[in-house]
């Protein structure tokens, strides 16, 4: 009974500093990563082998290339236009990177989302800020593109009502557009993985607890913790695959309000 | 000192109610508004793809964008309960 309620310990917020884990800080987190990389690099390697062929064939050519197809058409063209395909390299590994580091959550044997630490997220969400940013001042110039920014495009109106709404909305242009977009970025994808974990392991530890109490109760209401647990697990699949398609899309869409700002 | 001893035992006690109290409240509210947000969003959504079945695309990726927004802030209070201790 003692190991299942190791089970749902929350270890306090002051271990996030606190590394515990192999030399050079390798643990359970960056083993996923590993993997996830290692499957990604793989998918696009070994999928485009035959490029000559008219008709792609194999598993590994048509997961490939749908891949691909999926990003470009349904992430870039929807948000970036035409002249946004340049960052379809990159999108597409953050895609399928993003997509494989959440899989595990329902993977047996590691059942682990590595998204469920703030470190990757963090990052992630700050290269994004900075290419959004870097791609706005290179091609705006940059007082246009803080001008852009902070002050949208407010419609005809006279000047006396035109400087009092400038001071009202400049400042909640500027803290959204730098720094409530990286910050929502990582908390979302964060913040889902963890939530998703959390449930699991609860409705695990729960279904495991009821059955070794040996009350009848306890088996009575087991089937049902156990049914949520199952569904549970089929809705993290599509939250994973949510999550990592969000979070594409979500960089398309600033990437593509900094190359084209509304007039 | 006895009795100061038992108030000092007793204020920690409540202290760690009153922390597993605020944890509650802060989620119980923060989940409020992004679930009649993202029933907003979804409602409109249907009805578009019902008006013209055609735009289904763009429709269904612009709702998955917009429940992502919303979720997010439902995401915040759920984390910050967890951060919240005795």
């Amino acid at each position: 009974m003692m190991s299942l309620l190791l089970g749902v310990d929350v270890p306090p917020v002051s271990h996030v500093t606190i590394w515990e884990s192999g030399p050079l800080g390798f643990n359970k987190t960056a083993a996923v990563y590993v993997f996830a990389t290692l499957a990604t690099i793989l998918i696009f390697v070994l999928g485009t082998r035959r490029k000559d062929a008219l008709v792609p064939s194999g598993l590994l050519q048509n997961t490939a290339e749908s891949g691909v197809a999926f990003v470009r058409n349904q992430i870039i063209l929807q948000t970036m236009g035409t002249d946004g395909l340049k960052y379809l390299p990159y999108l597409t590994g953050l895609f399928f990177f993003l997509f494989f580091s959440n899989i595990t959550e329902v993977i047996p044997g590691v059942q682990f989302p590595a998204n469920a630490r703030l470190g990757m997220p963090l990052v992630l969400a700050m290269i994004t800020w900075g290419i959004y940013n870097v791609v706005g001042v290179v091609k705006q110039g940059p007082w246009t593109y803080f001008k852009n920014s902070c002050f949208p495009p407010l419609g005809e109106m006279p000047i006396f009502a035109k400087i009092p709404m400038y001071c009202l909305v400049a400042p909640i242009e500027f803290v959204s557009a730098f720094i409530v977009r990286p910050f929502s970025l990582m908390v979302r994808l964060f913040a889902n993985m963890l939530a998703g974990h959390l449930i699991l392991v609860t409705f695990a530890v729960l279904t495991a607890a009821l059955v070794e109490a040996g009350t009848v109760l306890g088996y009575v209401v087991f089937p049902f913790s156990f049914f949520l647990l199952v569904a549970m697990t089929g809705f993290e699949v599509l939250v994973a695959f949510l999550q990592a398609f969000i979070f594409a899309i979500l960089t398309g869409v600033y990437i593509g309000g900094s190359m084209h700002p509304e007039h | 000192m006895a009795l100061l001893q038992l108030l000092l035992a007793q204020a920690a006690d409540t202290n760690a109610g009153l922390a597993a109290i605020g944890k509650g409240i802060v989620y119980g509210a923060a989940a409020i508004g992004p679930g009649i947000g993202i029933g907003i969003v979804v409602g409109n959504a249907i009805s578009a793809m019902a008006r013209q079945p055609e735009s289904r695309g763009v429709v269904q990726t612009t709702m998955f964008l917009g429940i992502a927004f919303t979720e997010a802030l439902a995401l915040f209070g759920f984390v910050l309960s967890f951060i919240i201790s005795a």
